[in-house]
C-alpha cells in the first residue's frame, strides 16, 4: 500500500512481537455496535497518471491569474511571487517540521520566524508582531478581543471603510464575550471623522479603520488615533503589509495595534487561503497579544540562539484563560513573506508601491473616460479604486471575462448602496497593454 | 563526543550590504508615474524602512542552511504524540501549486472557479462519509477554530431552542485548544476528572450533566490513545440530558474506516487536515480544521456554505441563522487540494489500512519499550501510546531529558508533559507512514537512554551536543523579551 | 525543608503576610517559588487598587506555568515593589525580603487571625511538592 512502509511479512512479525494474532486483537476496545460494518463508501483509489489528469481537469476549470489579466482586490492581490520562494518553502525540512517545541532541533523555523517578526515590526511601526495568525481577518477578531481584554470595555467602533469580510469575522469572534459593535459611515470615500468622534465613547475599547481602505482610499490614521486615544480606545488600523514599504506605517501616527493580511508578500492567492494574518503591537502590550512569539536568548554554551516565549499567554498552558485559543498558525506563509520581503528588499518592497500606485492611478483615469464611468469616490486612493458603471457590473464582468479580463470585484454583495460599482485592483504586475486593453473592452461592454 | 559548534549563525538583516538587490521588477510602462505626485505627502513613508539588501545568492543560501537547522519528517523520524507527523506526499504539493488552483482569486466569478467549487464540494462529502456526519464545513483554518465553529454552532443551537445552557464538559486529559476556544465562546468550563487508565468517569459524568451544560467535549480516542470504549453510553447519557456531543477529532488517525463518530452519537467533531490527511505541518502551519455536524445543527453552518445546484456549484450566503465567518474567505483551499488529493490517493481500503497500521505502530513500539518505561495504562493502545518517565525521574532523568538525548540519536522527541494526568509523560505516536526498521532504531535508542539513566547520566544532562544549538535558556528569554532584530549601535 | 519564618502569617495558596501596623506586606513563600522554578514574570495591581481576602489580585509566571496571586487580607494597596517588573528573580532570590510584592492597609486587620500560623503552614507543605 502506498505510503505504508511495513509489508505483510512485517506486519506478522510485528504482531507476533505484540503478543497478538492479528491487527483485530489490538482493537479489542472497540465495541462490535461501534464498528462500521462496510468499506467507507468513497471513490476507489487512483493512479497518479489518473489522478494528476483527473486534478488538471478541475484546476483548467478556474479562471487563474495566469490566463486573465487580474484585477481582482478585496484582500487578495496578484502580485508578483519571486522564483525562490517555492523553492526554499519546499524544503522538507521547512515543509515537514512541526512547531517548533524543541528548539534545539527547530532553530531554523525559529529564526525564520524572528526574522519574519522584525520584518513586520518594520514595516507596520510597531514594537513587536507575532509568529503570524490565520488571516487578516482573524488577526482583525483576535485585536477585537485584545483590545476588550487591555481596556475592560466592551464597545467596537468599526469604520464601514474596513472590509466587510473582515467584519463579518469580528461579528463571529464577540459573540461569545458579547461585545457590541458600532459602525462608523464613510464620507466621501473615507472614515467621516465627525460621525466616528460620535460614535466613541468611555465604553469604546478600540476604534477600528483599514489603511488603505476597503475602497482603497486612504483614511487618516492620525485624526482616528486622536479620537480613540481621547475616548481612552485603542486604535486598531488594518493595513496591507506590502504597501507599507511606500505608505506611511501605522505605528507613526498613533496606531496600538495593526493587523493586516500579508498574502501580497509571496503567498499565492489559492482561492483566498491559506493566508496570511499579520499582527503586531506596542511593546506595553505584548503580554496580551494572541499567537506564537519567538524570542532570542543563548544556550549553555552561550552561543545565540531563538525560542518560543511568552508561553504562558497560550492555550497548552493557561487553557481558559489563555489569550486566544490559536495554537496552528500560518508558519509557513509566514516563511514566503519572510523571503519575499528579503528578496525585495529596502528598495524593492518601495517600488512594487510605486509602480502599483503608478499603474493603479493611470488605470482610473482610463477607465474614467469611459463615457458613463466614473470614480466613485474623490478620496485620494492607492492601488484599488470603487468604479460606478452605467450598466451592470455582473454583466461587464462576464462581457470582460471574453477578453480574458478579471475586471474586479462588484460591489453589490457587500453593500447594497454601491450596488452599481465594482472594485478595481492594480498591482505592480498589470502592464499599460493590459490597462488599454481593459479600457477599450469595458468602452464596448457599456456602449 | 564534542559540542558542535554552530556552522552558522547568521540573520538575513546581519548579511545586508548597502546597494545590494534580489528582485527584478519592470520600469514603469504608464505615463505620469511619480509616486509623490499621485499621493498626498502625509501618506508617503517619511524614513525607507529598515529591511535587508541582499542578492538572490544571499537569500538562496541563507534560507537553505537555515532549513538545515531544523528536523523535519522528511530528513528524521518525528514520534510526536497528538500531531501525527506522517509523510507528505509529493504530488500534494505538485497538486496544489497547479496555477488553476494557486492563482485563484477567491471573487473571481463563481462561473470560472467551479473547478475548485466542485473539489471543495466533493472533500466536504468524503469527509462527511469519512465521519458519519451530514455536513462538514471547509471553512476554519485549523483545528482550534474548527473547535470555536462547533462550539458556536452548539451554542447557537440551544439559543434557537429557547435555552441559554452556559456550561461545556471537558476532562482534565483534554488539549489546551478545548478549554481556550469553549471559553471565547462564551462558556463556562467544568472540568471532569479522568479514570486512572483515562476513560471518562461516568459516575462524575452523570453528576455533572445538567440543564446548564451545553456540550461535552471529548478526544476520541482519548489523548492517552485509548478508544473510550463506553461511548454509546455517554453519547446517550448526554442526548438524554439535551447535551451536545464534541469529538475532537485529532486522534482520527486510528479510526479512519473503523469507526465514525456520527455513528458513535457524535453531533459535531472537527478534522484535523494538517494531521490525518497528510496537508504538511509547515513548521507550525497552516492547518485545516473542517468541522463536521449532524443535521440538526446544519442551519447554523458558517458562511457561505458550497453548493450544488442545476447549473453547477455555488457559495450559499443565505443562511440566516449561521454563526457567520471565521476567516475572510472559503477555508485553506491549498490544504484541501493537498488533503483531497490524498483521499483519492488511498480510496477506501487505503484509508482503513492507514489506521491500522498506525495502531499496530503504536501498539509494537509500546511492546518493545513497555520494559523499560511504565505504561499510563494496561491494554492495547489505538495509534499513539503514552509512557511515563517516572522511573527515569527518579534517577535524576526527566521526560525532557531523555527528549534532549533523542535528538542526538537523530530522532525528534515524543511530546513530552503531556496529557497533564500523566506523571513525566512521553506521548509517541508513530504513524502509519514508518518502517518496522525506523521504529526498531528508535526504540533501541530508548532502551539505550533508559540504560543511561542508570549507568551514564551525564551522557543525558548535556544533550544535545550535535545539535546548532546546545539546550537553550529559556528563563532568559522570558525575563528579557528580545522580539525582533535591532541593528547593533 | 523550604525556610518558614515564624513571625509571619500564611494562605493555603502559598502568599504570606507581614503585619506592619494597620498594613501587611505581602510575598509568596519560598515553597511557592521553588515549586514554580525561575519566575519570569509578576503581574501586580497599581496603587490605590482594592483587593479582597483570598481572591486573586495578580499572577506569577514561570518559563512554563501560571499561578493566581490571592490576598491574604482585605485591603487598599498603597505600595507595590517597583523591582519586580525588571528584576522577577527576586521572588526566587529572596521571596520574604527582596521579593515582596505589595502592601496592603488592610480594611479589617483581624482577618489576619484567619491566616495558618508558620507551624501549620510547614505542615501544609511537608511532603508535598518533589
Amino acid at each position: 500500500m502506498r505510503y505504508i512502509s511495513n509489508t505483510p511479512a512485517q506486519q506478522k512479525e510485528m504482531l507476533a512481537v505484540i503478543g497478538a494474532s492479528s491487527i483485530e486483537d489490538l482493537l479489542v476496545r472497540i465495541p462490535a455496535k461501534a464498528r462500521l460494518s462496510r468499506p467507507l463508501a468513497l471513490p476507489g483509489a487512483m493512479a497518479e497518471t489518473d489522478l494528476v489528469r483527473h486534478l488538471q481537469r478541475l484546476a483548467g476549470l478556474n479562471a487563474g491569474a495566469d490566463d486573465y489579466a487580474c484585477f481582482l482586490g478585496a484582500g487578495s492581490y496578484d502580485h508578483a511571487v519571486p522564483s525562490p520562494i517555492n523553492h526554499l518553502i519546499s524544503r522538507g525540512e521547512f515543509f515537514t517540521a512541526y512547531t517548533p517545541y524543541q528548539p534545539e532541533a527547530s532553530q531554523g523555523t525559529l529564526r525564520s520566524i524572528f526574522e519574519y517578526q522584525t520584518m513586520m515590526a518594520e514595516l507596520t511601526g510597531m514594537d513587536v508582531a507575532n509568529a503570524s495568525i490565520y488571516d487578516g481577518a482573524s488577526s482583525l477578531a483576535e485585536a477585537a478581543l485584545m483590545a476588550h481584554s487591555v481596556t475592560g470595555r466592551d464597545t467596537l467602533v468599526i469604520s464601514r471603510g474596513v472590509n466587510p469580510l473582515y467584519r463579518q469575522v469580528v461579528e463571529t469572534y464577540v459573540e461569545g464575550p458579547g461585545l457590541k459593535i458600532k459602525s462608523a459611515p464613510l464620507g466621501d470615500g473615507v472614515t467621516d471623522l465627525d460621525a466616528l468622534r460620535k460614535a466613541v465613547s468611555k465604553h469604546a475599547a478600540a476604534v477600528v479603520i483599514q489603511y488603505p481602505n476597503f475602497f482603497g482610499c486612504l483614511e487618516d490614521v492620525r485624526a482616528a488615533a486622536d479620537c480613540a486615544h481621547e475616548a481612552g480606545a485603542l486604535l486598531v488600523v488594518v493595513a496591507d503589509p506590502i504597501n507599507l514599504g511606500l505608505l506611511t506605517p501605522p505605528g507613526a501616527c498613533g496606531a496600538d495595534i495593526v493587523v493586516g493580511e500579508g498574502q501580497g508578500l509571496g503567498v499565492p492567492m489559492s482561492f483566498g487561503g491559506p493566508n496570511l494574518g499579520v499582527f503586531a503591537a506596542k511593546q506595553e502590550l505584548v503580554r496580551r497579544m494572541p499567537g506564537r512569539l519567538v524570542g532570542a536568548t543563548v544556550d549553555v554554551d552561550g552561543q545565540r540562539g531563538f525560542v518560543l516565549t511568552l508561553q504562558t499567554r497560550e492555550q497548552h498552558i493557561r487553557r481558559e484563560k489563555a489569550t486566544s485559543n490559536i495554537c496552528t498558525n500560518v508558519a509557513l506563509c509566514a516563511l514566503m513573506a519572510t523571503v519575499y520581503v528579503a528578496i525585495l528588499g529596502k528598495r524593492g518592497l518601495r517600488k512594487v508601491g510605486e509602480l502599483s500606485t503608478a499603474k493603479a492611478h493611470y488605470a482610473a483615469r482610463e477607465l474614467a473616460k469611459v463615457p458613463g464611468v466614473r470614480l466613485r469616490f474623490g478620496a485620494p486612493f492607492f492601488k484599488e479604486f470603487a468604479l460606478q458603471l452605467p450598466k451592470s457590473p455582473e454583466r461587464v464582468i462576464k462581457r470582460l471575462m471574453k477578453d480574458r479580463l478579471l475586471a474586479g470585484v462588484p460591489l453589490k454583495g457587500f453593500d447594497r448602496a454601491y450596488k452599481d460599482c465594482l472594485l478595481v485592483a492594480v498591482t505592480e504586475k498589470r502592464t499599460k497593454d493590459e490597462i488599454d486593453a481593459y479600457a477599450a473592452a469595458l468602452r464596448a461592454a457599456v456602449a | 563526543m564534542h559540542a558542535a559548534k554552530p556552522a552558522y549563525d547568521k540573520l538575513i538583516f546581519e548579511l545586508s550590504s548597502p546597494g545590494r538587490f534580489a528582485y527584478s521588477l519592470p520600469e514603469s510602462d504608464v505615463p505620469d508615474s511619480d509616486p509623490a505626485a499621485l499621493l498626498p505627502k502625509e501618506h508617503v513613508r517619511a524614513s525607507v524602512a529598515e529591511l535587508p539588501e541582499v542578492s538572490e545568492v544571499d537569500v538562496i543560501r541563507h534560507y537553505s542552511r537555515l532549513s538545515q537547522m531544523n528536523y523535519g519528517v522528511d530528513t528524521h523520524f518525528y514520534p510526536l504524540g497528538s500531531c501525527t507527523m506522517k509523510y507528505n506526499p509529493k504530488i500534494n504539493e505538485d497538486m496544489a501549486r497547479l496555477a488553476g488552483f494557486a492563482r485563484l482569486h477567491p471573487l473571481a466569478p463563481e462561473a470560472a472557479s467551479q473547478g475548485a467549487l466542485r473539489l471543495m464540494h466533493e472533500l466536504a462529502r468524503d469527509l462527511a462519509e469519512i465521519s458519519g456526519m451530514d455536513e462538514v464545513s471547509l471553512q476554519p483554518a485549523a483545528g482550534a477554530q474548527g473547535e470555536l465553529a462547533g462550539v458556536l454552532m452548539i451554542r447557537a443551537y440551544h439559543l434557537a431552542r429557547g435555552e441559554r445552557r452556559h456550561k461545556v464538559l471537558i476532562p482534565d486529559s483534554a488539549h489546551g485548544t478545548n478549554p481556550a476556544s469553549t471559553a471565547l465562546a462564551g462558556f463556562s468550563i467544568v472540568e471532569l476528572k479522568s479514570e486512572a487508565g483515562g476513560e471518562v468517569d461516568l459516575a462524575d459524568l452523570e453528576r455533572n450533566l445538567d440543564e446548564d451544560v451545553a456540550a461535552f467535549m471529548i478526544t476520541q480516542p482519548n489523548t492517552l490513545g485509548l478508544f473510550e470504549s463506553k461511548i454509546h453510553q455517554i453519547t446517550e447519557m448526554c442526548h438524554a440530558k439535551g447535551v451536545q456531543v464534541y469529538m475532537d477529532g485529532a486522534n482520527f488517525n486510528a479510526i479512519l474506516g473503523i469507526t465514525r463518530p456520527g455513528d458513535l452519537g457524535f453531533d459535531v467533531c472537527h478534522f484535523n487536515l494538517h494531521k490525518t490527511f497528510t496537508t504538511p505541518h509547515g513548521g507550525g502551519g497552516p492547518g485545516s480544521g473542517p468541522v463536521g455536524i449532524k443535521a440538526h445543527l446544519a442551519p447554523f453552518l458558517p458562511t457561505p456554505v458550497v453548493v450544488k445546484h442545476d447549473e453547477g456549484y455555488g457559495l450559499d450566503w443565505n443562511r440566516p441563522q449561521s454563526i457567520g465567518k471565521l476567516q475572510a474567505f472559503w477555508g485553506n483551499f491549498g490544504m484541501l487540494v493537498r488533503a483531497y488529493t490524498y483521499i483519492r490517493t488511498m480510496g477506501p481500503d487505503g484509508l482503513r489500512s492507514v489506521s491500522e497500521n498506525a495502531v499496530l505502530n503504536a501498539n509494537y513500539i509500546m511492546k518493545r519499550l513497555e520494559g523499560d518505561y511504565d505504561r499510563s495504562s494496561p491494554g492495547p493502545c489505538m495509534h499513539e501510546c503514552v509512557l511515563s518517565a517516572r522511573r527515569q525521574k527518579k534517577l535524576g532523568v526527566s521526560a525532557m531529558d531523555i527528549a534532549k538525548r533523542l535528538l542526538d540519536l537523530g530522532f525528534y522527541a515524543p511530546t513530552t508533559y503531556f496529557p497533564l494526568i500523566v506523571e513525566e509523560a512521553l506521548m509517541i505516536e508513530p504513524t502509519e507512514t514508518e518502517s518496522k526498521e525506523t521504529l526498531d532504531q528508535f526504540c533501541d535508542a530508548m532502551i539505550q537512554i533508559a540504560r543511561e539513566a542508570e549507568t551514564d547520566r551525564e551522557v543525558i544532562h548535556q544533550a544535545p551536543l550535535t545539535t546548532p544549538v546546545r539546550r537553550l535558556d529559556q528563563t532568559l528569554a522570558a525575563r528579557q523579551p528580545v522580539l525582533r532584530w535591532r541593528q547593533s549601535p | 525543608m523550604a525556610n518558614v519564618p515564624p513571625d509571619l502569617r500564611y494562605t493555603r495558596e502559598h502568599e504570606w503576610a507581614k503585619v506592619e501596623g494597620d498594613r501587611a506586606r505581602i510575598g509568596i513563600t519560598a515553597f511557592a517559588q521553588e515549586q514554580l522554578g525561575d519566575v519570569v514574570f509578576v503581574e501586580l495591581p497599581k496603587v490605590g487598587a482594592k483587593v479582597t481576602a483570598m481572591k486573586t489580585f495578580g499572577v506569577v509566571e514561570s518559563v512554563k506555568a501560571v499561578s493566581d496571586l490571592f490576598a491574604p487580607v482585605t485591603g487598599e494597596v498603597v505600595e507595590v515593589n517597583a523591582e519586580l517588573p525588571k528584576k522577577p528573580e527576586l521572588v526566587n532570590s529572596d521571596p520574604y525580603g527582596q521579593g515582596w510584592m505589595l502592601v496592603i492597609r488592610m480594611s479589617s486587620p483581624k482577618e489576619v487571625d484567619g491566616l495558618m500560623s508558620a507551624g501549620d503552614y510547614e505542615k501544609l507543605t511537608a511532603g508535598a511538592g518533589h
